[in-house]
């Protein structure tokens, strides 16, 4: 029976997996390999952060993605470079107009300057992403600025900025293609303090071809 | 072959000795007292740090909480990439995305702060006569020197803010994992609706100014070397100058901590770090 989630994905389906809602995940990615994320119920942010599969110290950079292709938005096309200017990831497709790399991580801390101190036990992305790269050896030290897939942050006239009622619908996706060998790392975010999920943590399916 | 004094350890000796005193136009005044252009009101004995950074170079200190930052883009056309960390604990860091979500603001002006990671004010900018700054596009690197200027190693002439920022990093004890999401000083760049970068290099007046106040220990780096956005062919760059001297700790009645809720708790999140 075919799959509309998995179909025009090259090669061989190598993981198919559900991120459940809140948690993390990682997985390696080998050069040509296709990522494919997939926003099932519509509106879950799914941040994301790539490293060298070898050398960790270089990871994807936010700042000269955006420098690179002069624009702050994420689209098919564009290509994800790592902090010394390298192509680790290529959007090779996508089903929802943008996705945001300036808004980061939620965190605990952040949490307490955005919302107040009585969220400051909620589970944030930042905890997620510190749970994944601890099992790599990596640490805080290790934190950039990330992708948020299916996550809307537009910028106003007058420099507003924030995150806003999403665009993105269920059964939406982008395919990532891996330009190097990177260890891919997700934490769906379980932020309820603001719409990035629409204030409803959901699961995402995540699949790995080629 | 040239008239050598240095063929033996003491002539070697008075040869070395006999630059002291060489004065050229960047270089750290040593002591920091001694500098001749104090900010107004500043007392030679509050300085902490005086120095001209060439184009190109970079810098780095620590300054104790309450210390004021002052740069000065002498000629107009600086860019001075800056990432601070909390010199304890240098985990704990600047955090662009958090700087820009947390105040709702994508520009930095006068009345903001600097957030690090662990949600707390690292930084004020108190004073700020540039109106262009940059939080989106970051350091250089040596491919898009490479790519613009032919060169853009650290042993060459037109070196890029990454790798400048690097070597600040490692005198330190800090490495290439460190050196994170950077602002970018006197160089401004707006979003359009679309999402494009609209770079504004000037050209700009000399003498152009931001100040900064610690708001905790900090560890601060910068390299002042071009834009990476920046088009021209030539390297283009001007020398930006330092001054920090010792200053109050913020008290609870400052316009600035008490601005914005959202300041406000990064405030008390800073203060309660230091309740010990």
């Amino acid at each position: 029976m075919s799959d509309p989630a998995i179909d025009g994905l090259p090669g061989r389906i190598v993981l198919d997996e559900i991120v459940a809602a809140r948690a993390p995940w990682d997985h390696a990615l080998r050069t040509g390999q296709v990522l494919r994320i997939i926003d099932l119920e519509g509106n879950q942010a799914v941040d994301f952060l790539m490293y060298g599969l070898t050398d960790d110290a270089e990871r994807y950079s936010a700042q000269d993605t955006i420098a690179a292709q002069r624009n702050v938005f994420l689209k098919a096309g564009t290509v994800l470079l790592s902090n010394e200017g390298r192509a680790m990831a290529t959007i090779v497709s996508t089903t929802v107009a943008r996705h945001d790399t300036i808004g980061g991580a939620c965190s605990c801390e952040s949490n307490t300057l955005r919302y107040g101190h009585h969220t400051k036990a909620q589970h944030a992305c930042v905890e997620n992403f510190l749970q994944s790269n601890a099992r790599h050896g990596r640490g805080k030290r290790d934190m950039v600025s990330n992708i948020n897939w299916f996550m809307n942050v537009p910028v106003e006239a007058d420099g507003a900025l924030g995150i806003v009622d999403g665009i993105s619908a269920p059964g939406l996706w982008v395919d990532l293609r891996a330009d190097m060998d990177l260890t891919a790392v997700i934490s769906n975010c379980p932020q309820i303090n603001n719409p990035c999920n629409g204030f409803n943590p959901t699961p995402v399916r995540v699949v790995i071809a080629g | 072959m040239t008239d050598s004094n240095t063929a033996d350890p003491y002539g070697a000796r008075a040869h070395a000795r006999a630059m002291a005193g060489t004065r050229v136009p960047a270089m750290p005044t040593v002591p920091a007292t001694d500098a001749t252009d104090l900010p107004a009101g500043v007392a030679p004995e509050a300085m902490l740090w005086a120095e001209t950074v060439a184009p190109g170079g970079y810098a780095a200190k620590e300054l104790r909480r309450g210390a004021r930052l002052r740069l000065t883009d002498l000629d107009g056309d600086a860019c001075v990439s800056m990432l601070v960390f909390n010199a304890e604990r240098p985990s704990e860091r600047l955090n662009i995305a958090d700087t820009v979500k947390v105040q709702w603001s994508a520009y930095l002006g006068a009345g903001q702060l600097l957030l690090s990671d662990m949600g707390r004010a690292l930084m004020s900018l108190l004073e700020d006569s540039a109106g262009a700054h940059d939080t989106f596009c970051g350091a250089s690197n040596e491919r898009s020197n490479a790519r613009k200027y032919g060169d853009g190693s650290n042993w060459g002439i037109r070196p890029n803010a990454r790798d400048r920022l690097i070597l600040a990093a490692a005198k330190f004890g800090l490495g290439r994992r460190d050196v994170h999401p950077c602002i970018n000083w006197f160089k401004g760049v707006r979003i359009a609706e679309d999402g494009t970068t609209l770079l504004n290099r000037g050209p700009f007046a000399p003498g152009r100014q931001v100040t900064l106040r610690a708001e905790m220990d900090l560890l601060v780096l910068l390299a002042n070397c071009p834009h990476v956005l920046d088009e021209r062919a030539a390297y283009s760059i001007t020398p930006v100058r330092i001054a920090a001297w010792r200053g109050r700790v913020t008290t609870d009645d400052d316009a600035v901590r008490n601005a914005t809720p959202e300041g406000l708790r990064a405030f008390l999140n800073t203060e309660d770090y230091f309740r010990r």
